[in-house]
This record gives C-alpha cells, sequence and structure tokens, in this order.
C-alpha cells in the first residue's frame, strides 16, 4: 500500500525536488523511476509559437487517480507523484512529471510507462497549438472514428 | 437541471462552455439528449452527426459513457474530443 499525488497546475515543477520527495518518502523505497514530458519547438511540419493546454477539473484528477489504482494493483508500489501543467506553455517547458518510488526497479519502471500510457488515452487533456502556419487542436492519435455512431 | 459542459475544440465550435437546460423527458437518457441538441441546427447537427468523422466523447458525472445512459435530475453531461494530454 501507499500514498500519492496528484496535481494539475499553471506554473512549473522542478524535477530534482519531486524526486527527492519520492526518494525519501520510506526507507524501504529502492527505485524512483520518472518521466518528464515536454513541449517541442516543431508541431506537425511548422515552428511552434506556444501551446494551449485545457483540461476538465475534477474529471482529470479522478481519471489520474483511477489510473494510479490500477497501478497499483499491479505493481508494488510505494508511491506516485504525477503533475500536469495546463494553461499557456512554450517549447523547452515541462507538460508533464510522473514519478514512482518502489522497492525494486522493474515494478517503478513498468509502473510509470504504464501511467503515461494511459494518461495519455484515458484523461481529460487536450492541446491546442499555436504554429507560424496556423493555430489548430492538436488531433488524437488513435481516434475511436465510430464514437458518436454508438448512440445511432 | 442538467448541466451541459463542453470542452477543447467543441466548446470552441459551440462558442460556450456550457448551458442548464431543463429536467424533462427530452433529456431522460443521453440518447434523447443527443437528439434534442442536434433538433437545435448548426453547428450541433454537424457537431453530432454521426457520418461525419468530428469525435465526441460523452461523460456523464465525469465518467466517459458507452452506451446510453439513463440521466438524472441534476447531472452533469460533458461533450469533448478524444483527449490528447501528456
Amino acid at each position: 500500500m501507499g500514498t500519492f499525488m496528484i496535481v494539475i497546475q499553471h506554473q512549473d515543477f522542478d524535477t530534482g525536488t519531486e524526486i527527492k520527495r519520492l526518494h525519501e518518502i520510506s526507507p524501504s523505497v529502492g527505485a524512483v523511476a520518472t518521466f518528464v514530458g515536454i513541449v517541442r519547438n516543431i508541431e506537425g511540419q511548422a515552428p511552434l509559437r506556444k501551446m494551449l493546454l485545457e483540461h476538465y477539473p475534477g474529471m482529470t484528477e479522478r481519471c489520474l487517480e483511477n489510473i494510479v489504482d490500477v497501478a497499483r494493483n499491479r505493481w508494488q508500489l510505494i508511491e506516485v507523484s504525477i503533475i500536469h501543467r495546463v494553461g499557456e506553455l512554450i517549447s523547452g517547458d515541462q507538460i508533464v512529471f510522473v514519478g514512482v518510488a518502489g522497492e525494486h526497479r522493474q515494478d517503478a519502471f513498468s509502473a510509470c510507462q504504464f501511467i503515461m500510457d494511459f494518461l495519455k488515452t484515458d484523461v481529460p487533456i487536450w492541446k491546442k497549438a499555436f504554429t507560424e502556419e496556423g493555430e489548430y487542436w492538436i488531433e488524437a492519435k488513435e481516434s475511436d472514428g465510430d464514437a458518436m455512431d454508438r448512440w445511432s | 437541471m442538467v448541466h451541459l459542459r463542453y470542452f477543447a475544440k467543441i466548446r470552441e465550435t459551440l462558442g460556450s462552455d456550457g448551458e442548464k437546460i431543463e429536467f424533462n423527458e427530452h433529456c431522460q437518457d443521453v440518447k434523447s439528449l443527443l437528439e434534442l441538441l442536434k433538433s437545435r441546427g448548426e453547428p450541433w447537427a454537424s457537431l453530432l452527426e454521426t457520418s461525419i468523422p468530428v469525435h465526441v466523447l460523452v461523460a456523464v458525472n465525469r465518467v466517459v459513457i458507452k452506451n446510453n445512459q439513463i440521466l438524472c435530475d441534476g447531472d452533469e453531461v460533458a461533450f469533448f474530443p478524444p483527449v490528447t494530454g501528456g
């Protein structure tokens, strides 16, 4: 069993501080695996001016908690930290931090990747790109083409 | 009342981040709510038209639903595109 920290915020985060928190949360921690997502300078083919991130307050946190619960049932985890930024970001800005502390590396590595994979498909956060060639909402990579057909 | 909420591209298409509508027989479940919204005409009709590849997810009380669902007075129904966070 363990705890978790889930934060949605506008401001930046310090990876050193977050890793230290995971490291020091328990003397039984033997591994900390982390992922940091960063805004790239190119979106599609065009130089990026800025990225706008929107989310669904309340549902975002709830979805992340669900993902952490599922990860906890699969692997032995001591602590999980998820920080996701929203609002306006520019090239080079950090977007997301996922950190997992466990007794051993394999559980920490696997859970970190699992959480990121589900974060990408299950959590109500959307990105709008403002590029030198125009602005548009980023399309989901695996869009559910029949999303609405079930209602017909 | 049923609280409708719109996010991202759908919010921009509709020019609104949400609204409250009266709870009655026209929104007793998600299917009837979608019919009600489509009957408003554009841009709703196109947005919810099944043959057009504009993808809309529906969440009831902050849980994405895969099938029709009964609605209750006070429910929150959100419409949004497939997610692109991370």
